[in-house]
């Protein structure tokens, strides 16, 4: 098997041209029978071929954005569940730019955070309570509700935000040990949770347990972003802006020192790496991606309550980034589009059409056991299982590879120390 | 209101030592599991959560042999206690066999994982069996001890109102007394005590003076883990409804208690519960009084946390524990 | 190598999966094929596991038996009708999710749901956009309806009544001068109970306490402490069965022996098993009526026993009528259509146009902004521990 395949990838016209029949046979797929979710998981998990093909990067970022950007929505356009499956595609969206957050606080850094949800409730909220009239409650100056084209303004002011209170998170919660810091951590996300549940007196900051609905939907040159499909493009965009990011981190001083921090934190002390302004780093930059994206979560849904931010986020957020593979971009990219995928759409669909089946007298299964409600149990066993066995994840972290030839010739041809002067493989 | 504070201090004190009391022997729980193997059990809650189902149960299963009205109550109770301690005690052994052994040796952040991942399987497992046995997930127990027992707290000092309290909740502080009592005897007196605490102390030397350090580990779960269900039992019938998500939050707030007391520590646990446990009902009875109306009695559990970060923060080793200099 | 073989294991499992998922897109088709019937489905959506599954699966089952009933019906016209559940969790995610893909069924001519109005106010958005007609049964808050949407409908009477209403008794027949109110903290429970202590402050009750608690705790005797100590006449509860029932237990246990009043959250049978014998001398307010006053409602009752082997709840008449009326809606917009199939803005308009249905529990007619013009509130009393109270009165608009 493992002989075919490696033949397979290295003819590259060989692997390029099936790719491409794959691509457009899903996409016909989705566009004639609109209700099938299968053409629909299939033509995304194209993208996952594509990760294991070998062309060179730059044809392969082409070859994503060009499904992603073009023939995704294309196919999909045609017919009711449009919304339906721009609608998922967008929460995959927004959750794998957390997960990548969490990525970089777990994955990276090895700091274990169980409240990373309080950072996007902040981002939600931010957004929320200045683009409704509930930021006139409190505020002595401005007038509010502010319209939707600060939205952009706000993701900046959301990642900001975030930053900030990473840091001030961080500051304190530092000097404690691994399994304390996830305690911690925890009561963290929890009071966050409760305090703006309770923010309604003395002075209504969150409009407590009853939310804040009727939030500003973005505007852009007078068009108001209202549907899915258009929060769609939004979200890639930002995804890619996340996604850059955190390769040029991974690839910086500052990546590698989270890398040294995360295996042995006495090790990199000694080798002059400082302690607290890193992991202070990693806090604030996984932070501020959450807080972002609590904006675009805010915005799409248009309403934002305490309910949304509870532990179970938190951990579902952590199970993606272990699922995927602690510390490695695309493994938590997929990691996190099967968890989003599973609980938004499968497990739904699946009771559906179990219902549909006890309906029809065929079986009957008692509700109790219905696969919309098993969702905790999924996850407990999904961790249970990857961290006995898999505790690398489905696409485990890998390490850079350098050429030693090429950074030989580049310090023999300069004088001085190179820059980041590396290629990798892989 | 200070007239009020000082008014309703008996009924806080005894509220706060029934809740202080549960919070105690759950903490002891993390407390042993911490000492020996450096896990926070994450699952711990949710096997109190266990114990308080299977207790349930047992005790609807006496109802209906219709025993309840021929033993007096307390046997039956004992009968339960018991039965759900030896239950959630094999659980326990189990959930160190499946998933903490394999990774004895891997990275913290992992095994922290696992008990994550089992508290979860626990929760939707109970909740699985409950809804296919009755329809809904909120169980309601059978009424066992429903005296009210007054005191008149105004006769020592006219300032005190009279409380009242429940028959259960002596029941209860009994029970628990006794628990720790044979806890303490058993870990200061006896040899697999002595074990534990060799093992607790430094693995690998323990293993070279002739422990069966495997062995030692099953026994501490399973004394942990039989505590924290008979302490579901307990709450069973203290509250008489539960639901499989009690374990969580519980969970949380003994994990406080033990920190407070000193992880590790098994003396320290039982304190920091009980003070745990009378911080909360304080500040729930009193806290809009001393506020003015502006924190209401929901920051309580906001409360508890916070006291978690404070002590994690200026004094990880608690209040009773012995400060651990890392050795590199 | 390894990894590989894991590999496509894994990617078989998922496909295997989505197969399975796709399967009922397939049999659903299927079915509309089956004969020259066209299918029209109405979805419900509600708390099917959570905190407030009792109530969430009343709804489902009085709206299910509503549709059974009217089945043979609509077969006559040409069309089969179907009911599709969903659980929307108490979460308004999932219920936005969910709503999205009930938009995008084309089969889906209406929704009966939420429980929760926290989640209805956002799905709502949705049904909006897709013009699809919602009738809930049980979401009380004012926000709700007070948007002035189209598609959004209700039965059940909103919190600035029902809150009213049970100041009013417990001001005016319980001769309540000092009130204690407890509410849950959630969009339901906070709603009523600050509708509630407005009217009995402008009434001229003093509220001595006003304290929240937490959805899931099971210890209230801090709370209860403060009540104590503060002396009220009467202690009022915003929220549902499963904490009122501990309060009421914990209550009387510390010999608060006050009358203790709540909203409708508190209507259902698990109330009375939580509390037991404390539930003596407790009134709720409620938006459904007593279903054993009348034959109908007896029917009623007796058919939902049948079937479904459970005792009926305040919501499943409550979602039985909402049914009943979204049929009727769908009905008269066949006829109007001239008996093919409408459109769902057809079948929206017609269903805002209700005037006068006499359902089981109450009678329908909407206003202009969804809102139930016969909405009534009864006040019921426990004066033994079983379920159901009985009817000490009624209050109209």
């Amino acid at each position: 098997m493992g002989k075919y395949w490696i033949a397979f990838v290295a003819n590259k016209s060989l692997s390029g041209g099936l790719f491409l029949l794959y691509v457009i046979v899903t996409s016909i797929g989705i566009y004639l029978s609109q209700k099938s979710i299968v053409s629909f998981l299939l033509l995304l998990a194209s993208l996952l071929i594509l990760y294991f093909l070998q062309f060179p990067d730059k044809v392969k970022w082409a070859a994503a954005l060009v499904i992603l950007g073009v023939v995704l929505p294309f196919a999909a356009s045609h017919g009711q569940s449009y919304q339906s499956y721009m609608d998922v595609a967008v929460m995959v969206g927004i959750y794998v730019a957390m997960a990548l957050g969490l990525n970089i606080v777990v994955g990276m850094a090895g700091l274990l955070d169980l409240g990373f949800i309080a950072f996007f409730a902040l981002g939600a909220y931010t957004y929320g309570i200045f683009t409704t009239s509930q930021a006139s409650h409190f505020m002595p100056f401005g007038h509010y509700p502010l319209s939707g084209a600060s939205f952009w303004m706000f993701i900046l002011i959301g990642c900001l935000f975030g930053a900030l209170f990473g840091v001030l998170l961080g500051i304190p919660v530092l000097r404690v040990k691994g399994d304390y810091l996830a305690m911690v951590t925890l009561g963290f996300g929890e009071i966050v949770r409760i305090v703006f549940n309770n923010l309604d007196k003395p002075i209504n900051i969150t409009n407590g347990a009853m939310g804040i609905s009727s939030i500003a939907p973005p505007e852009l040159f007078g068009i108001r972003f209202i549907y899915p499909s258009q929060f769609y493009y939004v979200v890639l965009v930002l995804l890619l802006i996340v996604i850059y990011m955190v390769r040029r981190l991974e690839r910086s001083k500052m990546g590698r020192a989270w890398k040294a921090v995360r295996e042995n934190e006495i090790a990199a002390q000694a080798m002059g790496i400082p302690l607290v302004k890193t992991k202070l780093a990693a806090f604030a930059i996984g932070a501020s991606f959450s807080g972002a994206m609590g904006v675009v979560f805010a915005a799409k849904q248009a309403f934002v309550d305490p309910t949304s931010f509870t532990y179970l986020e938190s951990t579902t957020i952590l199970v993606m980034v272990l699922l995927g593979g602690m510390g490695s971009v695309p493994g938590v990219i997929l990691g996190a589009s099967i968890i989003t995928i599973l609980n938004l759409q499968v497990l739904t669909e699946v009771t559906n059409w179990l219902n549909q089946l006890s309906m029809s007298g065929v079986l009957k299964i008692p509700d109790a056991l219905s696969p919309a409600k098993m969702q905790r149990f999924i996850f407990g066993l999904l961790l249970i299982v990857f961290a006995l066995y898999r505790s690398k994840g489905l696409l485990p972290a890998k390490n850079m590879h350098y050429d030693l030839e090429k950074l030989a010739r580049r310090t023999h041809s300069m004088d001085a120390v190179p820059a980041a002067g590396e290629t990798n493989k892989g | 209101m200070l007239t009020d504070l000082i008014g309703t201090l008996p009924q806080v004190l005894i509220d706060g030592l029934t809740l202080g009391a549960i919070y105690a022997v759950v903490a002891i729980g993390y407390t042993m599991v911490y000492g020996i193997l450096e896990l926070i059990n994450f699952a711990h809650g949710e096997i109190f959560m266990t114990g308080a189902f299977i207790g349930t149960s047992l005790l609807f299963l006496f109802t209906g042999q219709g025993w309840i009205h021929t033993l007096p109550a307390i046997l039956i109770l004992l009968l339960a206690i018991i039965a759900a301690s030896i239950c959630t005690g094999v659980l326990g052994i189990g959930i160190e066999r499946v998933a903490y052994r394999p990774l004895r040796n891997a990275p913290k952040l992992i095994t922290l994982i696992t008990a994550i991942g089992i508290s979860f399987l626990l929760q939707d497992i109970v909740r699985f069996i409950a809804e296919l046995k009755k329809g809904t997930y909120i169980i309601n127990g059978p009424n066992l001890f429903n005296g009210q027992i007054h005191i008149k707290a105004s006769s020592l000092w006219p300032e005190f109102h009279d409380a009242t309290l429940k028959s259960s909740f002596l029941v209860v502080l009994l029970v628990s007394i006794v628990m720790l009592a044979v806890l303490d005897i058993f870990v200061n007196r006896t040899k697999w005590g002595m074990a534990m605490r060799a093992v607790a102390q430094d693995r690998e030397t323990a293993s070279l003076m002739s422990v069966n350090v495997n062995k030692v580990i099953a026994i501490t779960f399973f004394i942990g883990s039989a505590l924290g269900g008979a302490t579901g039992v307990l709450f069973a019938v203290q509250y008489g409804t539960i639901d499989p998500y009690i374990g969580y939050t519980l969970g949380i707030k003994a994990f406080t208690a033990a920190v407070l007391g000193g992880i590790g520590n098994i003396r320290g646990s039982m304190a920091g519960g009980l003070i745990l446990g009378l911080i909360e009902m304080f500040a729930a009875a009193n806290l809009s009084g001393l506020t003015g109306g502006v924190f209401g009695s929901e920051y309580k559990d906001v409360f508890a946390f916070i006291l978690l970060i404070i002590v994690l923060i200026f004094k990880p080793e608690g209040l009773f524990g012995k400060a651990a200099a890392e050795k590199v | 190598m390894k990894s590989k073989k894991l590999w496509s294991f894994g990617l078989a499992a998922v496909l295997a999966v989505s197969l399975l998922g796709a399967c009922s897109q397939y049999s659903s088709k299927s079915n509309a094929s089956g004969g020259s019937m066209q299918v029209i489905k109405i979805a419900t959506q509600s708390p099917l596991s959570g905190g407030s599954a009792t109530l969430g699966e009343a709804i489902k089952l009085g709206a299910q038996l509503a549709l059974e009933e009217q089945q043979a019906k609509f077969k006559k016209m040409g069309f089969k009708l179907q009911l599709v559940p969903y659980d929307d969790q108490g979460d308004p995610k999932k219920g936005v999710s969910n709503a999205q893909l009930i938009g995008s069924d084309d089969q889906v001519f209406g929704v009966i749901g939420h429980l929760n109005s926290g989640v209805s106010i956002p799905a709502s958005e949705v049904y909006e956009k897709y013009a699809i007609p919602m009738i809930s049964p049980a979401s009380t808050a004012t926000e709700v309806t007070d948007r002035n949407l189209k598609t959004v409908n209700r039965v059940c009477a909103r919190d600035d009544f029902q809150g009213p209403a049970g100041a009013s008794y417990a001001v005016k027949t319980l001769k309540a001068k000092k009130i204690f109110v407890i509410q849950d903290k959630t969009a339901y429970g906070q709603g009523l109970a600050d509708a509630f202590k407005a009217a009995a402050e402008k009434l001229g009750a003093k509220i001595v306490g006003y304290e929240s608690i937490t959805v899931g705790e099971k210890d209230f005797n801090g709370v209860l402490n403060s009540v104590s100590s503060a002396k009220p006449d009467l202690v009022y509860f915003g929220g549902l069965y499963a904490e009122g029932g501990l309060i009421v237990k914990q209550a009387r246990a510390k010999g608060i022996d006050v009358p203790i009043m709540g909203g409708d959250g508190l209507d259902s049978s698990t109330y009375v098993d939580i509390a037991g014998g404390a539930v003596k001398n407790t009134y709720l307010t409620s938006v459904a009526g007593d279903v054993s006053k009348t034959s109908e409602g007896k029917k009623f009752a007796e058919n939902y026993k049948n079937k479904f082997r459970k005792n009926v709840e305040s919501y499943s008449a409550y979602a039985y009528d909402a049914m009943g009326v979204m049929l009727k809606g769908l009905e008269n917009a066949i006829k109007a259509n001239g008996g093919k199939i409408p459109t769902r803005e057809q079948v929206r308009d017609a269903v805002r146009a209700i005037k006068d249905y006499k359902g089981v529990v109450t009678e329908v007619d909407f206003d202009s902004k969804g809102d139930n013009k016969y909405a009534k509130v009864f006040i019921y009393k426990f004066n033994k521990a079983a379920y159901p109270a009985e009817q000490e009165g009624e209050i109209s608009k």
